[in-house]
């Protein structure tokens, strides 16, 4: 298989993956938690359990909207979330909640309106940051044009990780920041290995080769690393996933399908990309050169 | 066979086993003695969501009377100081954060809502004459002790004044006799007694609580001293115990899980290099975790999961190793030679991408608050640790056992 040749395909792929994400993120974007809007989080777990009606009616007994929803966990552990109450509205809440049985707290959190802002605008602020500082860094030990085509990979990854999160109202929090900005670390990880690679070839190369068939020819001497790292990630993504903490597992989800992500887009977008890149250029210069 | 190359080799294989086994231990608490001498999971500093705790961000506030300064911020953060010692945790965290916040940190089987409730009340006492004028405050107080009568059970705070409060309170009283004065907690009235007689030594009481436990509250308030200036909650995180150590527990056994799959994978596919590899691994993930204890790196859940993800790239790094070493060995090369050659293609390739992951984690250290703060310090430390593991344990590994000449066959190496 000539994966230069077949580049198209792997596009389409791509935009087939990433296009009904980016409709859902324009029409219902991302289901924010309250890391970002602001909002008190309460899960209690109850020693028997209890309807779903019974803490419906004691959330709004208390004039409190339940429009961000009652959500139960596990048997009798639910998950309340609310506008952001004050510190007495809090202790009224979990007074009303101790009248339907003996409880334990498990989480309560209540995150400020001005806090989720400046989170967002951080969040925002340091994937341009490190995107930059990347490009910066390839250009440097590479070239310019493997900079971009590294960074539109990445742009791949995070918008197939954000473009599913929306697509299924799968609630984001600051964790998701932090597994985003892994996800781009992992996928420039990836990307330049390959072109590490490419990097050799070109120096060593033949008269007369193409530059299609130097870079096929890279991705197929990376080819086994690159499934067998992404295996060995995913083996331990797959772990967390099932074993670990309710607490982690969409952060771990997100990276679960980043780092998937990642490895398609390092073979099938990156090194395609540069050769696109590459071709332009010199299409560029043979027109110059006629004119 | 080399007899000397062996023995380092078996020496090697023993010490890493049993650490490991030490510092696993403790997950399954299947051998309590090893866990006790060789402790390295259980002397990491744990983060709230593993061991529960709250988690407060306060934020001062401008009000007309008190507007917020450099210097009111460091009052307030010795005020929170004191009340927070009146809980007796152990290593409350009270850092300031930008011009004016403070993080107030505090671990263990805590009541979260009373705490909070505790730390930000503004504890601002006044003695209010009958014509509503504020004749001593709790600016003027030296003193604060609970107590309770043993004979009648009336518990009441004694409060004791300054030299200057005395006197006021002195010619307060004095010029009220017969008259009330009130006395205001945070405008709130707890008690408006009528003068008696004017009171000369400074000396006041609060009478009129349910239990001494109440009492002492109010005293600690008292002794503290009231906030300079207007304090409001703009984050609270409170883990309760009960989930912070269900997240650990889940946690440490999805990782050792994910390790496991990890190391069998390796000798499954890349067979003796696979099997050296996972040696090297074993040393990395116990570097990285002494690393860890030593810098009393707090480990959150998304710091796990940075562990392991940069335990996914200490892999990676001894992945690009045996393809390299493999291709060389084709070539027709010498085992050492391969092995020399190998290191050194795999070098550039290994050092540019952990370079560009080390960007990004710097970039999060530095912007990122909080836990994603943590996940940050261990993602780069388990870069860096897996670069020196991959470049210099994993090669010496290859070496001794070339050299050894335990295995000679090329293609054990995957040839």
């Amino acid at each position: 298989m000539h994966f230069i040749k077949l580049r198209k395909i792997w596009y389409a792929i791509s935009i087939a993956v990433i296009l009904p994400g980016l409709i859902s993120l324009m029409l219902q974007g991302l289901n924010l938690g309250i890391d970002f809007t602001g909002g008190n989080l309460l899960e209690v777990r109850f020693a028997r359990p209890v309807p779903v009606e019974k803490v419906r009616q004691v959330v709004a007994a208390q004039g409190l909207e339940i429009s961000r929803g009652i959500q139960k966990s596990g048997t009798s552990d639910y998950i309340i979330r609310t506008r952001h109450l004050t510190q007495d509205e809090q202790e009224k809440l979990v007074a009303a909640l101790n009248g339907l049985g003996k409880n334990t707290m498990l989480r309560n959190e209540s995150v400020g309106p001005t806090i989720g802002r400046e989170l967002t605008t951080k969040a925002i602020l340091a994937l341009l940051i490190a995107s930059v500082l990347m490009v910066i860094y390839i250009t440097i030990r590479f070239e310019f044009k493997q900079g971009i085509a590294a960074i539109i990979a990445l742009l791949h990854d995070t918008l197939v990780v954000t473009g599913i999160f929306s697509l299924f109202r799968i609630e984001v929090d600051s964790s998701f920041v932090a597994a985003l900005l892994t996800i781009i670390g992992y996928s420039i990880n990836d990307t330049i290995v390959i072109f590490d690679r490419i990097r050799e070839n070109m120096l060593a190369r033949k008269k007369g080769e193409c530059l299609e068939d130097v870079v096929n020819a890279s991705l197929w001497q990376t080819l086994t690393r690159s499934i067998n790292t992404v295996l060995t990630v995913v083996f331990v993504l797959v772990a967390l996933y099932f074993l670990g903490g309710s607490t982690i597992r969409n952060f771990v989800l997100a990276m679960l399908i980043g780092v998937v992500s990642g490895a398609y887009s390092s073979i099938f977008n990156a090194s395609p990309l540069w050769v696109d890149f590459k071709l332009l250029e010199k299409r560029a210069k043979v027109k110059e050169a006629r004119a | 066979m080399k007899w000397n190359k062996i023995l380092i080799l078996a020496v090697i294989v023993v010490i890493v086993s049993l650490a490991t086994m030490a510092a696993v231990a403790p997950v399954w608490q299947q051998n309590p003695y090893l866990g006790k001498y060789l402790p390295l999971i259980k002397d990491a500093v744990l983060g709230l969501d593993l061991r529960g705790g709250v988690h407060v961000v306060l934020e001062a506030q401008d009000t007309p009377e008190a507007k917020v300064t450099p210097d009111k911020m460091k009052q307030l953060m010795a005020v929170i100081q004191r009340r927070v010692n009146q809980f007796g945790v152990s290593e409350p965290v009270i850092q300031q954060q930008g011009e004016r916040r403070l993080i107030v940190e505090l671990a263990g089987n805590i009541d979260p809502e009373k705490a909070v409730r505790e730390i930000v009340k503004t504890a601002y006492l006044e003695f209010k004459t009958e014509d509503g004028k504020t004749v001593v405050t709790g600016a003027d107080l030296k003193d604060a002790i609970e107590s309770k009568d043993p004979a009648s059970g009336q518990v009441k705070v004694d409060l004791t004044f300054n030299p200057q409060g005395a006197r006021k309170f002195a010619e307060a009283t004095a010029a009220n006799v017969g008259r009330h004065i009130a006395i205001i907690l945070d405008g709130k009235v707890l008690q408006n007694p009528v003068v008696q007689e004017a009171i000369p030594n400074g000396k006041a009481q609060i009478t009129g609580y349910q239990s001494l436990e109440e009492a002492h509250n109010i005293a600690v308030l008292l002794r503290s001293g009231a906030l300079p200036v207007k304090v409001e909650i703009a984050e609270k995180r409170a883990i309760g115990p009960a989930l912070g150590a269900d997240s650990l527990k889940k946690s440490e056994h999805a990782g050792v899980v994910g390790v496991l799959a990890i190391l069998i994978f390796m000798v499954m596919y890349y067979r003796l290099p696979g099997l050296v590899a996972d040696f090297a691994l074993l040393i990395y993930a116990l570097i990285v975790l002494a690393i860890y204890v030593g810098l009393h790196v707090t480990m959150t859940l998304p710091g796990i999961a940075a562990f392991l993800l940069s335990l996914g790239i200490a892999v990676d790094a001894n992945v690009i190793i045996f393809e390299r070493l493999k291709e060389e060995l084709r070539t027709g090369k010498s085992l050492r030679s391969a092995i020399d050659a190998g290191f050194k293609r795999a070098f550039t390739a290994i050092f540019d991408s952990n370079a560009t992951t080390l960007i990004a984690a710097l970039v999060l250290y530095f912007l990122g608050t909080g836990p994603i703060r943590g996940f940050a310090v261990t993602l780069g430390i388990g870069i860096v640790a897996s670069m020196f593991t991959a470049i210099s344990v994993t090669r010496w590994l290859l070496h001794l056992v070339a050299a050894s000449g335990l295995v000679k066959n090329a293609k054990a190496y995957g040839a």
